[in-house]
């Protein structure tokens, strides 16, 4: 190979220093290399997390000093290659070249490798070197290797790659002390960084005679592991001169020779269509014109992967040794029990029915205690403040509305506690490597299964689960249908319509009642539906090939309860920070909603019929009662009277169809911030107070009671609640999306509100035909 | 199976338990070019670990490591088998 004058990528230019003027260490590497887990090493608690704009990537970034010097850490997505096919993935690439939003660019890469998977994870590391960056290996899993009887000389390794290679393990942390003072030193040492190691520039910023030295087959100059022909390099050099000057006209910033070299070897991919977006559709012409300039029957893609795994086993040979042959690993043994036909399934539905029922049951009592402890605290205020606008905005709106965000805690809790757990032991592939065949049925993957499983419990931690699906497309549909899930929130209504309204018969006598088959037929609702709509949004708009399901299965191990507690603290923080404010806001302006315009006429007439009853009735429980009526009635007043309720009688005619008054409607769009709600806004209408359970019986009865108004002329003085009346409910609150914290929730996960908004309207419609249909199909009966 | 004569191998014409070697991979796009990254290139040595389940995907064990891949990406991959084995 000639060495190349060009495109040697241009020198690794000076950065501008993050605020606190802190080096960038970014922490890159494959998935299941133990990225995190170092990374959680390396920042602790210091960690913050975010989302870069625009993409569903997490960023996660942490300060730590060592050696007295200040860094800052930022944890990289998992990644296999450079090469990008999705704007989520482009984002490792742009944060290494310095080209993210608001990231500063490194100042040293930390490559995290898996030792006991040498040659996979140093494809990463060949395209890395490439970028002119500094580089610190840490070979990672060093346990493990040894177990499988890999031997490997990190110091000669070192030697060849010409950067800084250490030997750790990161769930005991083991050896960290000695990567963070190479970190520490590849920092400080005069050329930023760049001369550490062996006293060697990485392969991609050396001219031949430096390498000098170094003992055994050395890295040549760039193009190094992916050493393309002359021509071909010319070819791409050129590419790049004609390219950059329009580019960063267009774009205020340099191209860089790698994104060339991408846009040329990922046909249709990333780096291809931002030039394209940037320059106009000519340029793929002449990207087209370089391809074919490559010749040979071996495409692009194949002949980079062939080159460089050629560069790898170049390097590692006579690095690492094998003894032992590949006899079973322990590893291969459990996978033998829990990938089994039967056995591993039974263990699969096992896992699944624990994890289910510990966020659908165990949470409960902690749920019951946060709501019981939001309660008495809003009751608390109550009793210190006058009546007013104030005490109902501080116990209605904000207490209530803080209960109802941390109400949703448990049961996030609990979820990723086992998914933490199933994924650090190397699990969670498997479930996906089980559940695939059933989940490609609706066109999803396998990934797919726990996050929707998870939206029978809540759909809130199920979206956020939703995190391990790459795929950009099977992840937005899990996140679109998981809510159509039954969540327990839904129990509650379900509960006392069945109760009050679906008589109490046998079904098959002596095994199904009626009123347990309604609930089963409700849940079925939600999965059919699911299902569907999985499929039908996989075909129309996240239509696009299925996800290449090409997955790591990782070996087992220990799950280490560090990096669980840590992702458990993660997880409950950025709901809090994220999903937690949007969801108080919106339970305030509900709140408003429902409170104002408080006519004085009304509190005057109330307090008229007050005086008329401590004025005429007789003394004593009597009097009581009557008073007690009273302010339950007066909530009921006010609440007619809110924007709500008139909001409630200007639409009735939309929900007249679904055998639905103005008191239903109304109490359908104040539940707005959760479903839930409807049971107490029910009680506060029909004069019970907002206390009633769906357990009350007062409740009951007087929903049973409730009738159509005298003068309504079709209806007049018939019941209010009919069976298809109370079926169209319950049906229509099995598949609306009446839930402010899962809206919230779809936000953060997305990064947009127009997703939030979508998955909220076309439920809303599914929710509106679905009651339609129920109660005019039931009235026919 | 589907193999044998006229018909190019594949790893998706594997038993659990066969032992191959990869002669290249068909087919261009992003899902090629992953299997091309994740090592399935000429020479790397595989075995056909098992099926799923429900009969698809399968595990295969590539050069070291163990992955998984659904049958149609499977049926991208030309393998021939190794020497004496399978």
């Amino acid at each position: 190979m000639q060495p190349m004058s060009s495109p040697v990528p241009r020198p690794f230019a000076p950065r501008e220093r993050t605020r606190s003027g802190a080096p960038t260490v970014l922490v890159v590497g494959n998935p299941n290399a133990g990225k995190t887990t170092i990374f959680n090493r390396l920042t602790g608690l210091s960690q913050k997390v975010g989302n870069y704009p625009g993409v569903t990537v997490e960023k996660k970034e942490g300060e730590r000093a060592i050696d007295g010097l200040t860094m800052r850490f930022v944890d990289l997505p998992g990644t296999y290659s450079l090469a990008a096919h999705s704007p989520d993935e482009m984002v490792a690439v742009d944060v290494l070249l310095g080209h993210q939003e608001g990231e500063p660019g490194p100042d040293l890469v930390l490559q995290i490798v898996d030792a006991s998977n040498l040659e996979r994870n140093l494809y990463l590391l060949s395209q890395v070197l490439e970028l002119g960056v500094p580089v610190v290996v840490a070979l990672n899993m060093m346990d493990i290797a040894r177990a499988r009887g890999i031997a490997i000389d990190a110091a000669g390794l070192s030697r060849r790659l010409g950067v800084p290679v250490v030997p750790v393990e990161g769930h005991r942390g083991r050896g960290m002390a000695e990567l963070e003072r190479s970190i520490a030193r590849a920092l400080r040492s005069p050329a930023g960084g760049r001369a550490a190691g062996a006293g060697a520039p990485p392969a991609a910023c050396r001219e031949p005679a430096d390498v000098a030295g170094s003992d055994g087959p050395v890295s040549p100059p760039r193009p190094g592991a992916f050493p393309l022909d002359a021509g071909m390099e010319a070819r791409l050099a050129r590419l790049h001169d004609e390219l950059a000057p329009a580019f960063e006209k267009a774009r205020g910033r340099g191209l860089h020779s790698f994104e060339v070299l991408r846009a040329v070897v990922d046909r249709g991919g990333l780096a291809e269509r931002r030039l394209s977006d940037a320059l106009g559709a000519g340029c793929l012409e002449r990207i087209e014109a370089v391809r074919r300039g490559a010749g040979g029957s071996t495409p692009l893609p194949a002949l980079e992967a062939r080159l460089r795994y050629a560069w790898v086993r170049q390097h590692l040979d006579g690095c690492v040794s094998r003894h032992g042959g590949p006899g079973v690993t322990w590893s291969e043994r459990i996978d033998r029990v829990l990938t089994h036909r039967f056995l591993g399934l039974t263990i699969f539905a096992a896992l699944m029915l624990l994890v289910f029922q510990s966020i659908f049951a165990w949470a409960r009592p902690i749920m019951d205690a946060i709501d019981g402890a939001f309660a008495a605290l809003g009751g608390g205020v109550e009793a210190l403040l006058p009546e007013g606008a104030l005490r109902s905005l501080l116990s209605d709106g904000v207490i209530a509305g803080v209960g109802m965000v941390v109400v949703f805690l448990p049961q996030i809790l609990i979820l990723f506690f086992f998914i933490g757990l199933l994924e650090d032991c190397g699990y969670m592939a498997r479930a996906a490597f089980l559940m695939d065949k059933v989940m490609q049925k609706c066109g999803l993957s396998g990934k797919s299964f726990i996050p929707m499983l998870s939206g029978f419990a809540c759909a809130v931690p199920g979206i956020m689960a939703t995190r391990v699906i790459e795929d950009r497309r099977d992840r937005f549909a899990t996140i679109l249908v998981t809510p159509l899930m039954s969540c327990s929130a839904r129990l509650p209504v379900y509960a006392i319509f069945i109760g009050t309204f679906i008589p109490r018969r046998d079904v098959i006598p002596g095994v199904l009642g009626l009123q347990a088959f309604t609930l089963f037929a409700l849940y079925g609702l939600g999965i059919t539906t699911a299902v569907a709509m999985a499929w039908l949004f996989r075909k129309t708009l996240l239509r696009g090939a299925k996800a290449p399901f090409v997955l790591e299965l990782p070996s087992y191990k220990w799950p280490s309860v560090r990096g669980v507690l840590l992702r458990l603290y993660d997880r409950a923080r950025a709901f809090l920070l994220r999903a937690g404010t949007t969801i108080l806001a919106i339970a305030i302006v509900v709140w408003a909603l429902a409170y104002f315009p408080r006519s004085p006429e009304i509190g005057a007439e109330i307090r008229e019929e007050r005086e008329r009853i401590l004025r005429e009735a007789p003394e004593g429980a009597e009097m009581q009662a009557l008073l007690a009526a009273l302010e339950a009635r007066e909530g009921g007043a006010y609440l007619r009277d809110s924007f709500f309720g008139r909001a409630g009688q200007a639409v009735e005619p939309v929900f007249r169809p679904l055998g639905w008054d103005w008191r239903i409607s109304m109490a359908a769009l104040a539940s707005f911030p959760a479903r839930e709600v409807i049971v107490a806004t029910l009680g506060t209408i029909f004069g019970l107070g907002g206390e009633a359970g769906e357990e009350s019986q007062a409740l009951r009865d007087s929903l049973r009671r409730a009738a159509w108004p005298d003068s309504d002329p079709a209806m007049g003085g018939a019941p209010l609640f009919s069976v298809p009346a109370a079926l169209s409910i319950m049906v229509f609150f099995a598949l609306c999306c009446q839930c402010g914290a899962t809206v919230a929730t779809i936000r953060r996960e997305t990064s947009s509100w127009g997703w939030a908004w979508f998955a909220f309207g076309y439920m809303t419609v599914l929710a509106y035909a679905g009651a339609l249909v129920t109660y005019q199909v039931g009235m026919m009966f | 199976m589907p193999t044998m004569n006229g018909h190019q191998l594949t790893l998706k014409d594997l038993q659990p338990g066969d032992e191959a070697r990869v002669l290249r991979c068909s087919g261009d796009g992003a899902v090629f070019q992953r299997l091309c990254e994740m090592g399935f290139v000429e020479g790397a040595p595989l075995r056909m670990v098992r099926y799923a389940p429900f009969g698809d995907p399968v595990e295969v064990e590539l050069s070291h490591y163990h992955l998984s891949l659904r049958k149609a990406e499977a049926g991208m991959i030309e393998v021939e088998r190794r020497a004496g084995e399978g």
